[in-house]
């Protein structure tokens, strides 16, 4: 039964990774369609994905709408999370089921709710706004990660801080915000990541002028399955694999080392 | 530690965020389409045009049966992951950590795109049988039914997963050696141990899946054929095609009471703080 569990286990593994790892062998493809395995490798769809202008638009604007939303919800998320660790309040629970609604709430339904909103407001295609927007997503995220690191700061340090005369304000700048850095800086890479991955919103609320990196692959995908779409998703993945290396170091490894 | 007047100064921006770019969109979505509209009929008459037309319930019924069927099979393919997490240490917790985390964060349209390539007419996996020699001509595995759900399974697999672990990791071990020592079986030792006391896992697990599942829209849409339609296809092809707004809203209000009915249940019976198995 181990041996039967141990090898099952291991084929769902690999079952898993091998659809990203072969998108990623093949956006080093060096023919002119997807073969597997490639008969020799390139960088060329990569050099096609970055010398298309309109690509790189795309790159761009991911990049400024994920750092809008990755601050705004890291921000708001962190002052909330710390009221709902720290506050005693009735109906908590019932405060906190509320705010993680964006990620329950099917995305179609909020992308159109937002889009009609942003018609009327004459917002379609305006970063700032899709920033935001994003940022209503991203923050369930932000809340999960950082209630579980705020719980793990010792409350004794932030009375003592308090009883030795420091202000509410130097409070958090030198106790709990350094304290809560770990978990910060993990909850803002989500946050980006979040945006950066994040396709529904952006499909309705993009116009002509704002196509973030995923509503171009979605377009394109709607047309036929062009070899740079693999260079893109490869360059999706790495952000994806460099977000979980930079959690994984900054926060020494804790999640992925298992039971205590 | 914080008074009761702070606290709600914290809590200030996040609310107002939700208020104001999450629920008012929302409800001003709904009244605008629903009961301003000039068009619109009574709203009860609009309710039963839409929710009686042929293509709405055959989506209906499409979407509900996709997501039994998704989140049955990522029940059983996950169980036994989140068993071996859950009695495994070390390395070898690490690796299938690993293979589960990397695509739980990967891009949905990333994981959709990667198993396009590979059920394809000249996908990898086709161009795997015909070089095998297995099939003669390419095997049509893409734009069908089957395709979205291995689709939607991919995507989902992780939170059951994550869900089920973190159920398990709270089952003491002592009462498995403790039955093995009087005398239970394996087998028996699963069905009246094991399996009740992750009981609550399995249920969670299976709620937050068919929860995401019903709302599903990017992968269905990409690899169903065309009378694979689920209810949030449909809402999006209202308005961006038939610009048909109160037909959309009617859809999204009845995908929105299922949704938020279910989470009401999810509410009750789990840690909401365990929410996407943080």
């Amino acid at each position: 039964m181990p041996r039967a569990l141990s090898s099952y286990v291991g084929l769902l593994c690999l079952v898993l990774m091998a659809p990203i790892a072969i998108v990623v062998i093949l956006a080093f493809s060096g023919g002119s369609y997807l073969a597997f395995p490639p008969q020799t490798y390139s960088i060329q769809w990569f050099v096609r994905f970055l010398g298309d202008p309109n690509w790189r638009a795309s790159l761009w604007v991911s990049t400024i709408v994920a750092l809008i939303a990755g601050t705004l919800a890291t921000t708001i998320g962190f002052f909330a999370a710390y009221a709902f660790v720290r506050g005693d309040f009735p109906g908590k629970k019932l405060l906190l089921s509320a705010m993680l609604l964006p990620i329950i709430v099917p995305t179609v339904i909020t992308a159109i709710a937002m889009y009609f909103l942003a018609a009327r407001l004459h917002l379609v295609g305006n970063l700032l706004w899709i920033g935001i927007c994003h940022a209503v997503i991203a923050l369930p995220v932000v809340l999960l990660i950082l209630l579980s690191a705020l719980q793990g700061v010792d409350a004794n340090l932030e009375r003592a801080a308090l009883s030795l005369g420091a202000s509410r304000t130097r409070l958090f700048l030198t106790v709990v915000i350094p304290l809560a850095a770990p978990g910060l800086i993990s909850a803002a890479l989500f946050a980006f990541l979040t945006s950066f991955d994040e396709l529904i919103i952006s499909l309705f609320l993009a116009g002509v002028r704002a196509q973030t990196l995923p509503v171009r692959i979605w377009n394109s995908l709607q047309m036929e399955i062009e070899p740079t779409i693999a260079a893109v998703s490869a360059f999706l993945i790495g952000v994806t694999g460099l977000i979980l290396l930079l959690d994984g170091v900054l926060r020494g490894r804790k999640r992925l080392e298992g039971p205590k | 530690m914080t008074g009761r007047r702070q606290t709600m100064l914290l809590m200030l921006p996040a609310l107002a965020m939700l208020l104001l770019v999450f629920i008012t969109p929302l409800g001003w979505f709904f009244q605008q389409s629903l009961i301003s509209d000039p068009d619109a009929g009574p709203l009860w008459d609009t309710i039963v045009s839409v929710v009686t037309a042929r293509a709405v319930l055959q989506a209906i019924v499409t979407t509900n049966w996709i997501s039994l069927l998704v989140t049955a099979t990522v029940l059983l393919l996950g169980y036994p992951i989140a068993y071996y997490l859950a009695n495994n240490r070390g390395p070898r917790f690490t690796l299938v950590i690993f293979c589960i985390v990397v695509p739980y964060f990967t891009s949905i349209i990333v994981r959709t795109y990667s198993w396009m390539v590979l059920l394809g007419t000249h996908g990898l996996v086709n161009q795997a049988l015909l070089a095998t020699g297995i099939v003669h001509t390419p095997v049509k595995m893409l734009y069908n039914q089957p395709a979205i759900v291995i689709g939607m399974t991919y995507v989902l697999l992780p939170y059951m997963v994550l869900t089920l672990y973190a159920a398990m990791k709270t089952i003491d071990p002592t009462l498995m050696r403790a039955a093995r020592g009087m005398g239970a079986s394996g087998a028996m030792i699963f069905r009246r141990i094991y399996l009740p006391l992750s009981m609550h896992g399995v249920i969670s697990g299976a709620l937050i899946v068919f929860i995401l599942s019903i709302g599903f829209f990017i992968t269905p849409a990409l690899m169903g054929g065309p009378s694979d339609v689920m209810i949030a296809m449909l809402i999006e092809r209202s308005v961006e095609i038939t610009v048909d707004w109160s037909s959309a809203a009617v859809m999204s209000l009845l995908l929105l009471a299922v949704t938020l009915v279910l989470y009401a249940i999810y509410y009750r019976l789990t840690d909401i703080r365990r929410l996407m198995g943080a």
